[in-house]
């Protein structure tokens, strides 16, 4: 390993280089940028977090006392629409990402600071927009849209909350484009592919999917749009137009955005288990290219939402093996981090909780979703609540967890401070715990053929409900409790050194909180990912002992 | 590639030169790039499209020679024409750029401009055109919703009404012109934002900001013009010429 010195600490970073609202409104520094989304992904995953706590009281009893239906019906579909285009796929690519993607390339900033600026305005108008919708009266389609109810029947703002989709789409679309080519030109001198963190591998193959992807979606929403506006069919039956084409088009986009907010979270906790057992990730290559793989299946299995909508048989066939064939990339990553365990030297700090919590239950998610890309078991199981199960696992158990590791690990680089460790390990705890506890009956249920959307169901489904409800609150504890301490800790946290867990990574070989340029002189990379020393040997030679880099 | 960055740049420094790039070369090249990404994004838009005209042209191909042949073929002809010739002068005006040609690079894309908005003014006539035959589909205008007339046999012809033949329904045919008009004006409106692109240009290269050293805008730009062009390569034969010999002209 190359000799290397972390900067003595200087007074200036990004945080307080300027002050004011103009300063940050007006910022083009992608680690202001990415401040600005976390916060607005956090006021959205609130909004989305309190609609999800109306359904679940809704459901507290068999025939719903809380709301009527038409209310029900929004409830569910906003809870969606918000927690997918407003906080899940923004969720960690815009924030961690655009933190960390220019650090840990040794690079200045995104190539173009100016459209990642733009990229959180577009977000910003787009969520304002749904919001308004929500307001205004709100949407009760499911946040799939599906024709011709939202097309001819549907009552609600359907135009104004696909207008609002369709806005904050250019958002994502601008984001992976800024990734693709920053990875692509911006590397420091010596920063070769293979050297790249796995991190930047998996956001660079989740963006690629925003490119290809959401302007399918984008064109579908504005088809929808002036279907229902001007009459005008393509989707329409009455027109001579075909529902389904809708749903191919649909899920062409919505099914590999589950890789756009897994992708990332699995670049985070590729980064949690290497880092927390101080091993080089066992076998690099198969898991940067594991991202890769996943990206181009991830594009080929949308006809297994199409099982029960009059797709051909044979279609079927090819999809469902298609989708079995994507869960093989998605186990490389699993064993592989497994694999990176074994005679590691772990530390159980609250990232790597959060980390550990990810492998086991993305592995239950993804198991499942080999039930539901199974033909036969799918036509039993399709609109029960064992898919929302599933797919809660993924995005919830998946996404969430990793971002909220990620969140911790590197919350001393973005903020300059330390969270407090014990609270950390406990609020980890209680959302694994609150989490298993909401949606693992929701398998049984959905096994026994309670269906999704509907809040009167059988009574003897009532045993699971109320299991679910309060699972749902502990979670929602369990997230409160994080809320509340890194609130606190970003004023009276400890200050956080350069390097508080003693990494190699490049992100912390510069101050915490970074400077606005990043790095003082532009890096020259001559280690390989994940090379570790021992932690004394790297104390001896100067390497991260701030003291002496005081000096 | 990243070898390059190592030493100081050979350009010198220029003042066009964002402080997050090490030199003009890897700034161009990011630019470059940037929009060829971008443009594959704006395949996949239209690929929608594309995809839709499809599925509808294979279930309904009767309906669809019907509608396509109502298109005027000649006007739409003369705009494939005026469209490969402004890309045409549109790589001369990048080629001016990069050798420093500052009056012909001017000249050629002020000429550019005039053969888009000829593009649109002609379109604008075959929107006319139709909207005259009450061919707008649905309520887009909503006084003017889609009723056309349609020839009957034994009547005079006329070429104001629709022919059909065998097969061919009045509702689908609506679907056509759905397609056609959300395929057509989709491009238009990328038309309308090249114009808007090529004035910036314009302004800018009048005061002399582009030249051998800096003419990423200009190259980038070029990028994006060709890409509109070739949409409507696709659209020309798509909309206008598939199914002719099915009849059902006028």
């Amino acid at each position: 390993m190359e000799e290397f010195k972390v900067p003595p600490p200087s007074k200036i970073n990004y945080l307080n280089a300027d002050y004011g609202l103009k300063s940050w409104l007006l910022t083009k520094d992608h680690k202001r940028i990415a401040f600005l989304y976390l916060g607005s992904i956090s006021v959205f995953f609130l909004i989305g977090g309190i609609y999800a706590m109306l359904i679940r009281l809704e459901l507290l009893s068999p025939h719903g006392q809380l709301l009527s239906s038409t209310t029900y019906n929004k409830v569910f579909t906003q809870h969606g629409i918000i927690m997918v285009f407003f906080f899940l796929l923004p969720s960690i690519p815009a924030t961690l990402g655009n933190f960390l993607v220019p650090l840990m390339i040794g690079a200045k900033d995104l190539a173009f600071p100016r459209i990642n600026l733009l990229s959180w305005y577009i977000y910003i108008l787009g969520g304002a927009v749904t919001v308004y919708a929500l307001l205004a009266g709100g949407v009760d389609t499911g946040w799939t849209f599906y024709v011709p109810f939202s097309t001819t029947f549907s009552n609600s703002y359907v135009v104004v909350t696909g207008l609002g989709i369709f806005i904050a789409g250019f958002s994502s679309i601008l984001t992976g484009l800024n990734f693709i080519v920053t990875i692509h030109t911006m590397r420091a001198p010596g920063m070769t592919w293979f050297r790249l963190p796995l991190f930047i591998w998996s956001h660079y193959a989740a963006s690629l999917i925003m490119i290809l992807g959401t302007p399918v979606i984008a064109i579908t929403i504005l088809l929808v749009a002036f279907e229902r506006l001007a009459h005008v069919g393509i989707f329409d039956p009455a027109n001579g137009g075909d529902p389904v084409l809708f749903q191919h088009l649909f899920w062409f986009y919505s099914h590999p955005a589950v890789y756009i907010m897994v992708l990332p979270g699995m670049g985070v906790v590729s980064e949690l288990i290497a880092n927390f057992s101080r091993k080089n990730v066992f076998g690099y290559s198969f898991v940067a290219f594991s991202s890769l793989a996943i990206a181009v299946f991830g594009f080929l299995v949308w006809g297994h939402h199409l099982f029960v909508a009059t797709q051909s048989v044979y279609a079927g066939m090819i999809f469902s093996f298609l989708s079995f064939a994507v869960g093989i990339p998605s186990a490389v990553k699993v064993f592989n981090w497994s694999a990176t365990l074994y005679k590691g030297s772990i530390s159980y700090d609250t990232p790597m909780l959060y980390g550990l919590g990810f492998i086991g239950l993305f592995t239950i998610g993804g198991m499942t979703g080999l039930f539901l890309a199974a033909l036969a078991v799918d036509v039993h199981l399709s609109d029960t609540y064992f898919v929302i199960a599933h797919f809660h696992y993924i995005m919830v158990g998946g996404t969430l967890l990793a971002y909220l590791g990620g969140l911790h690990y590197w919350w001393p680089k973005i903020t300059g401070r330390m969270y407090p460790e014990g609270w950390g390990r406990f609020s980890a705890l209680v959302v694994f715990v609150g989490f298993n506890l909401t949606f693992l009956p929701q398998f049984v249920a959905g096994y026994m053929g309670m269906p999704r959307r509907y809040h009167y169901y059988p009574p003897e489904f009532q045993v699971l409900n109320v299991l679910s409800t309060a699972g749902a609150s502990i979670l929602g504890v369990g997230l409160i409790i994080p809320l509340i301490y890194l609130l606190w800790s970003m004023r009276y946290g400890p200050k956080a050194p350069a390097n508080p867990w003693h990494l190699p990574g490049l992100e912390w070989r510069t101050q915490s909180p970074p400077p606005t340029e990043n790095f003082e002189t532009t890096p020259i990379v001559t280690w390989e990912a994940y090379e570790f020393a021992p932690i004394e040997e790297m104390e001896v030679m100067g390497r991260f002992s701030e003291t002496k880099a005081e000096v | 590639m990243a070898e390059s960055y190592v030493t100081e740049s050979e350009v010198a420094h220029h003042e066009a030169l964002q402080h997050h790039f090490e030199n003009m070369e890897q700034q161009r090249e990011a630019a470059a790039l940037g929009m060829w990404v971008f443009l594959v994004t704006e395949i996949m838009f239209f690929g929608g499209m594309f995809l839709a005209y499809t599925l509808y042209r294979r279930v309904y191909p009767q309906s669809f020679a019907v509608a396509s042949n109502h298109l005027n073929i000649w006007l739409g002809a003369v705009n494939t024409i005026i469209l490969i010739c402004s890309s045409f002068t549109m790589a001369l005006a990048v080629y001016c750029t990069q050798v420093g040609k500052r009056q012909l690079q001017i000249i050629f894309l002020i000429v550019t401009m005039v053969f888009g908005a000829g593009f649109l003014g002609i379109k604008a006539v075959e929107y006319h055109e139709k909207y005259v035959d009450n061919l707008i589909p649905g309520r887009l205008i909503p006084s003017r919703p889609f009723n056309p007339a349609v020839n009957q046999e034994g009547a005079p012809h006329d070429e104001h009404k629709l022919t059909l033949i065998a097969g061919a329904a009045v509702k689908q045919v609506e679907l056509f012109y759905w397609i056609y008009f959300a395929m057509t004006g989709m491009h238009a409106l990328h038309m309308i934002i090249g114009l808007g692109i090529m004035s910036f240009l314009l302004y800018f290269s009048i005061r002399g900001h582009y030249g051998p050293e800096y003419h990423n805008p200009v190259e980038i730009s070029g990028l994006y013009w060709h890409f509109v062009d070739i949409v409507w390569i696709f659209l020309f034969p798509l909309l206008y010429l598939l199914g002719r010999h099915m009849g059902g002209h006028g």
